[in-house]
């Protein structure tokens, strides 16, 4: 099978795509952290303006093709190198998801705690600080892991701009090997699958780990 | 023994429905207020009026002489200052119950750490509590939650404490311990507003009483006044729902 011996020969290639895949993924997991956490709070706890645009802004990104958006922000005039588009274009796209993924996290803390700071005389940001958001990671992880394991794939979108990672390799051993397509697929979805495991695995370590004690675990 | 809390005139209304109206009445240092009346009299919403969780529309709260019922007043402050007790205790479920009751003094009062686990260690033994220290609320039962809501309030070391129907959520069982806690405050001279539907703790353990009827106080006065010789014949109609219970 000549195909598997080109494959293990451009391994070193694959290694540096997945090292670039997770590069954007971690980039744009941050932008849409980020995001997507201001955007919740500025629904919930925001005063009518920025709660108008919160939800304009989360209901715009929510309606714009991932690949629509990347090539909006690719080809905006800022000259942005590709993997910085990818980036902030699929950063934004997620944080329209992790938004709705924060907000139903935090209306899940139960609101006479909220009630019991303000009694006790505590600021609302501080009570968000040290009340809401640390329920809300933990409330947060589950539905969150989902968010991720969605957008490893998802950075797979990012060689139509140019950012050489998993798919731009497999796109290259196509082009000069014939006919091999599917085997090469192949291959690109057990690493998928691979990094997809590896990283869902140590979200479920966290979340057994943030458990409060009396409370329900997943089994 | 000197005023702590006197409050004049105060009205409240939810749309056009008058909840609060006219309220007055003082309390003394180290005394312990029942406030009583049927469901729906407004005697949450008056204890709510006092810390500002439910803004009154008008009149004077005067708390050691200074009216805290201004634009110009750092409720937060005051807030510190009044502790609370809610019904459904709302004990933060991502602390344990150290946490809890330091939580008061590190992140509101801003004292030391050291000084916090100090005076939260020693709330914690009041409300006899000590053995949880480390566990969560969801651990504990209803009674033991509640217990451990009375030592938070107590840890902000307030000048006075609310407790807002702090038994209504529990099993008669779970009753009789969060009340022996509110008793032995009473006798360790904590002043307290205690809205409640105990009439026997209101009677026993109150240094007054007011009853309150459709956002009115209807009448006032010592506990054991009010209840062996109630003025009102509204007053003698809510305690003869109660008569023979005690």
């Amino acid at each position: 099978m000549e195909i598997i011996k080109i494959l293990i020969s451009e391994l070193p290639q694959f290694a540096k795509g997945t090292l670039v895949a997770i590069e954007v993924l971690v980039g744009l997991l941050f932008v849409g952290i980020v995001i997507g956490l201001a955007i919740a709070l500025a629904e919930i706890f925001g005063n009518s303006l920025t709660k108008f645009l919160a939800t304009t802004l989360r209901k715009f990104l929510w309606a714009i093709p991932q690949l629509v958006l990347l090539f909006l922000v690719f080809y905006l005039p800022f000259d942005l190198n590709p993997m910085l588009a990818a980036i902030i274009a699929l950063g934004l796209c997620s944080s329209a998801f992790q938004s709705q993924i924060f907000r139903g996290a935090i209306l899940s803390v139960q609101s006479g705690q909220i009630e019991a700071a303000k009694a006790m005389g505590m600021s609302r940001p501080r009570t968000i600080f040290y009340i809401v958001i640390p329920q809300m990671i933990r409330l947060s992880i589950g539905p969150w892991t989902n968010e991720f394991s969605s957008e490893l794939k998802d950075t797979s979108l990012a060689y139509v701009v140019g950012v050489v990672e998993i798919m731009r390799n497999a796109k290259y051993i196509i082009a000069y090997t014939y006919g091999n397509t599917a085997a090469v697929y192949l291959f690109v979805g057990i690493l998928y699958f691979t990094l997809t495991r590896i990283g869902t695995y140590f979200f479920y370590k966290l979340e057994d780990r943030l458990w409060v004690p009396g409370f329900e675990k997943r089994s | 023994m000197s005023t702590i809390l006197e409050v004049k005139n105060l009205t409240k209304k939810f749309d056009d429905n008058e909840v609060l109206k006219d309220v007055s009445f003082e309390l003394k240092k180290g005394e312990t207020l029942a406030v009583i009346g049927s469901s729906g009299s407004g005697k949450s919403t008056l204890l709510r009026c006092l810390n500002h969780l439910s803004p009154p529309d008008s009149g004077q709260i005067l708390l050691e002489g200074i009216n805290i019922n201004t634009p110009e007043t750092d409720i937060n402050r005051v807030r510190a200052d009044m502790g609370f007790v809610f019904q459904d205790f709302n004990l933060f479920t991502h602390l344990t119950i150290l946490e809890n009751v330091m939580f008061g003094p590190l992140r509101v009062r801003r004292w030391s750490k050291d000084k916090a686990r100090q005076i939260a260690t020693a709330e914690i033994k009041t409300v006899g509590m000590l053995d949880k220290i480390d566990s969560y609320p969801a651990q504990l039962s209803g009674g033991q939650q509640q217990r451990i809501s009375i030592a938070r309030a107590l840890a902000l070391k307030p000048k006075l404490i609310l407790f807002d129907e702090p038994t209504s959520a529990l099993d008669p069982e779970l009753t009789g311990e969060v009340l022996s806690v509110m008793t032995d405050l009473a006798h360790s001279g904590m002043t307290a507003i205690v809205v409640t539907h105990e009439m026997g703790f209101a009677r026993s353990v109150a240094d007054k009483v007011i009853f309150i009827d459709q956002g009115l106080i209807v009448e006032q006065g010592p506990s054991k006044t009010l209840f062996s010789a109630p003025q009102h014949e509204r007053t003698k109609l809510f305690l003869k729902n109660f008569s023979g219970l005690e």
